[in-house]
């Protein structure tokens, strides 16, 4: 969990102070740690992952101890502790999903992709999550990316949305 | 026309802005508790509805509110439980992305009616984008002088805030949720002290599911006596229940307690019946935690009377023959459904949710995984079905919270129930383990 790239400036932008300001200004005085988990959803949207300088930053712009920090991200299962690609594709396996079909969804997915669940594509482009429950059960199988849902995500759909995706980064370079 | 409390604006274009949802009568309840009502007079409404907890355990929600701790003269805190994570269950989720403004609403009135100040949402992390309309809504509301200081001139006050949670089933329940919302990992507490008594930063808190507390509005408007007219017996008003699995119309319906289940489960108005024109092996009936029935269980109790989707009709028979409402995460199996697939299932979910903390959870939900996963791949024995009933037995009742017995529940009632695929699985593992292998009656024979 330590592998971090030197050159990455681990300090959010004034605006991203701003907005970090505002989630701990909604406890009250003395009771800052309690934005820890906003925090560590606004470091990892920008870091992609919750790296240990990464953590030690949140941890300094609460006034608390590095490992008051740790011990969160280690424990909630959104926080990805290795680095991850450019997009995370979490499918749900949750009995729900899987009744609709999560599972021959992800096996596809593999195939695609070329890799295991739990890895990376070695283009950094694709990480394939497996993940519980996203109270989504109706509409399922659903992969979450970030923040979207993506709902009835057949294996053919599935694999659409990693066409859309790829050519999007493509589009980006 | 079925009543809808919750859901008649769902479909509204433009519901979530304050403006629509104020052309629709929103807020009254707010304006109509803070000027002419005392906060007990609120209390006393919502008791007098019978109003009960909608995240799962069915607890009085009057009842819950008269026990805070008024005398401490501590801050009051009412927490709104929105980590809705479980299996089966995804209305809260709806009502909020649909109309947010309901649970502001519900949050102003029934802050007013503890005493609270200072409020909290607590949402699962995963739904950064309902967070996001919630604070927007919020927004609307502070903008409209319905949230901070002196609201609509009445001299009471109170900030609410949303904040997210980082991905764990346990932080549902209220004091993991607590912990959380402190900003530490989500390890439920003792009770005693129960939250109403030393909570969040140990100051006397309720913790409301989001759809409780949406409720309050409508019964501040038409009193509880109003309220406890409809429903059945002591299941007053409606629910909201997410239907999920092998039907034609999957979805999220608000009913009027007390309707058939037969009926929900293949009228037009609700799900429709089961898809692909296939037979009803199994239901689910209050989200992953409550015991699976077979078909001619949920659609009757042992006595032949219609089961009714209320909590004294589902629980009718206990857990021999019944189940429970529970969180409304009603999810049904078709015929091509494999029990032991799906119980295996389960029992991962919860041996990856387990907090960790009390030993007969840790390593019980461990060891249910694990031996169902080599039942569920042809490796079982006959002795692992009563080594499965008897690790549920001893995680039951033996934990902090439960979790425990959400985790032992849908593994003894499967085999209470369907102990004869069990013993299928085992006796004939190469028939068992080809893909889409399911058991099937005629099979019975055959076993014995």
């Amino acid at each position: 969990m330590n592998e971090t790239s030197q050159d990455i400036d681990f300090t959010f932008s004034p605006d991203e102070l701003v907005e970090a300001k505002r989630l701990i200004a909604k406890f009250p005085e003395g009771k800052q740690k309690s934005a820890v988990l906003g925090l560590l959803h606004m470091a990892q949207a920008k870091w992609g992952w919750a790296s240990v300088p990464a953590m030690d930053y949140v941890a300094s712009l609460l006034d608390i101890n590095p490992i008051e920090v740790y011990e969160v991200a280690t424990f909630y299962t959104m926080f990805h502790l290795d680095k991850t690609g450019k997009y995370v594709l979490e499918v749900c396996r949750t009995s729900p999903c899987c009744l609709l079909g999560a599972e021959e969804t992800v096996e596809r997915l593999e195939a695609k992709l070329g890799i295991k669940v739990g890895q990376t594509t070695p283009d950094g482009l694709f990480t394939l999550k497996e993940v519980e429950c996203l109270a989504a059960c109706g509409f399922g199988p659903v992969i979450q990316i970030h923040e979207a849902y993506h709902e009835h995500m057949t294996p053919d759909n599935a694999e659409q949305l990693v066409d859309t995706l790829t050519s999007k980064a493509l589009a980006q370079n | 026309m079925a009543i809808k409390i919750l859901s008649e604006h769902f479909d509204t274009p433009g519901i979530e802005t304050l403006e629509v949802y104020r052309s629709k009568g929103g807020y009254r309840a707010v304006e109509k508790a803070l000027k002419t009502m005392s906060p007990d007079e609120v209390v006393e409404e919502v008791k007098k509805s019978g109003l009960r907890g909608r995240g799962g355990a069915g607890f009085p929600t009057g009842m819950k509110w008269s026990f805070i701790d008024k005398k401490s003269g501590n801050p009051r805190y009412l927490v709104c439980n929105a980590d809705e994570s479980e299996p089966g269950t995804f209305k809260d989720r709806h009502l909020m992305a649909k109309s947010p403004h309901s649970l502001v609403e519900g949050m102003i009135v029934s802050s007013y009616a503890l005493g609270a100040n200072l409020s909290y949402i607590y949402i699962r992390g995963e739904l950064l984008y309902v967070l996001r309309i919630l604070e927007k809504a919020i927004a609307e509301a502070y903008a409209a002088g319905l949230l901070g200081k002196n609201i609509m001139g009445t001299g009471y006050d109170l900030d609410l805030f949303v904040t997210p949670g980082g991905g764990a089933y346990i932080c549902g329940e209220e004091t993991a949720l607590i912990e959380s919302l402190e900003g530490k990992r989500g390890n439920p507490r003792n009770k005693p002290p129960f939250p109403a008594v030393k909570g969040l930063w140990q100051n006397p808190t309720v913790v409301n599911n989001v759809e409780t507390i949406a409720a309050v509005p409508w019964i501040v408007n038409n009193t509880g006596d109003e309220y406890a007219k409809i429903g059945i017996g002591r299941s007053t008003g409606t629910k909201l229940i997410s239907a999920c699995g092998h039907l034609n119309k999957p979805g999220v319906y608000e009913i009027e307690l007390g309707l058939p289940v037969e009926e929900f489960l293949y009228s037009d108005e609700y799900c429709g019946g089961i898809w692909k024109g296939r037979k009803l092996k199994a239901v689910v009936a209050g989200g992953s935690s409550v015991p699976i029935l077979p078909a001619e269980l949920i659609l009757k109790t042992v006595n032949g009377e219609n089961r009714l989707m209320s909590y004294e009709s589902l629980s009718d028979g206990g857990f021999a023959t019944g189940t429970m409402l529970g969180s409304g995460g009603f999810i049904a199996y078709d015929e091509t459904s494999c029990i032991v697939r799906n119980t295996w299932n389960f029992s991962r979910f919860y041996h990856h949710e387990s907090c960790g903390q009390c030993s007969p959870c840790r390593e019980g939900t461990g060891w249910m995984e694990k031996v169902l996963h080599r039942i569920e791949n042809g490796h079982g024995s006959m002795h692992d079905i009563d080594l499965l009933v008897d690790v549920a037995k001893k995680i039951e009742g033996n934990t902090i919270c439960p979790l425990g017995d959400a985790a032992a529940w849908p593994v003894a009632s499967a085999i209470r129930h369907f102990r004869h695929e069990f013993e299928w699985h085992i006796q004939h593992p190469a028939e068992a383990t080809k893909p889409g292998a399911v058991y099937k009656p005629e099979f019975a024979a055959v076993t014995a």
